[in-house]
């Protein structure tokens, strides 16, 4: 994918439409896997860069379960409003240090994300892929610029991610 | 192993690739057609024309819509570039947070190193 657009000295993070209701998106992280499942499953942690700082929303709260069948909810303050708006789902599946999936349940036709990390030689590459209920439901989603990241009226990415 | 379908843009460019397929394209932009007059006007069968609609459909260059026996193609919503776009800024949302994450497991890695001095 074009790497040249990441920061310099940055490993590359590709993303892809895999088929008619699939994303994937990799990334290598310079580090073992489990510090990096670590930083996927302690709210401070996961606090500090699950929406990049740059992007001007801030993620109030973060409640992690992280085991099979647990919940999670992020709460983001809505910019500009007293207001707050929730992200949550279900960890269908935790392998420590290998694998995390969960449901993303803010809307009927939510994903189901699984990232999995796979260590060699001190390096973990990073898989998440996601998989929609069906094609219309991915179509949706990309139609109304939503990233299943955070709540929609945070999406304009490309004003966010100018510059 | 999971054997991943080809990534959408290249299904795309698969279905360019074919003189018939862009000439339905070139037709259907000028107006609706059922597939037997698609048919006729490239001097295909029936079958072989479905195909080639198909494979349109496939990618959402055609839409096509069946009332009573007849099969009716247009253009699709042609979504590839808003498509593309919208991946790339996915694809930097993602390097973004990555970015954080990289310090975050770097931090995590000199404390782990600082413990293992103590022990």
């Amino acid at each position: 994918m074009d790497a040249k657009t990441d920061p310099a000295g940055k490993n590359p993070t590709t993303a892809d439409r895999m088929s008619d209701r699939e994303l994937v998106v990799t990334r290598r992280v310079n580090g073992p896997a489990h510090l990096i499942f670590r930083a996927w499953t302690t709210p401070a942690l996961m606090q500090r860069w699950w929406v990049p700082k740059s992007f001007g929303i801030t993620l109030l709260s973060c409640e992690i379960e992280a085991r099979t069948g647990g919940k999670y909810r992020f709460v983001f303050a809505v910019p500009g409003t007293e207001q707050t708006t929730s992200f949550f789902g279900t960890y269908l599946e935790v392998i420590p240090d290998a694998k995390i999936v969960w449901t993303n349940e803010e809307s009927g036709e939510g994903a189901v994300s699984t990232v999995t990390f796979a260590e060699r030689d001190g390096v973990t590459l990073v898989t998440v892929h996601e998989i929609y209920p069906s094609k219309e439901a991915l179509d949706e989603a990309i139609a109304s610029g939503s990233t299943g990241a955070w709540p929609e009226q945070f999406d304009a990415l490309d004003a966010l991610l100018a510059g | 192993m999971v054997q991943y379908m080809p990534p959408r843009c290249d299904a795309t460019f698969a279905a360019l690739s074919d003189a018939t397929r862009r000439g339905v394209l070139e037709q259907l932009w000028r107006g609706d057609a059922s597939i037997t007059e698609l048919a006729e006007r490239f001097h295909m069968t029936l079958t072989g024309m479905k195909k080639h609609v198909g494979l349109l459909e496939e990618v959402g260059l055609v839409t096509t819509e069946k009332v009573g026996r007849v099969r009716t193609c247009r253009l699709g919503p042609g979504r590839l570039e808003d498509e593309m776009a919208w991946l790339d800024a996915y694809r930097r949302m993602w390097a973004a947070r990555f970015e954080g994450m990289d310090a975050i497991v770097e931090e995590l890695k000199q404390r782990e190193k600082a413990d293992g001095r103590q022990d």
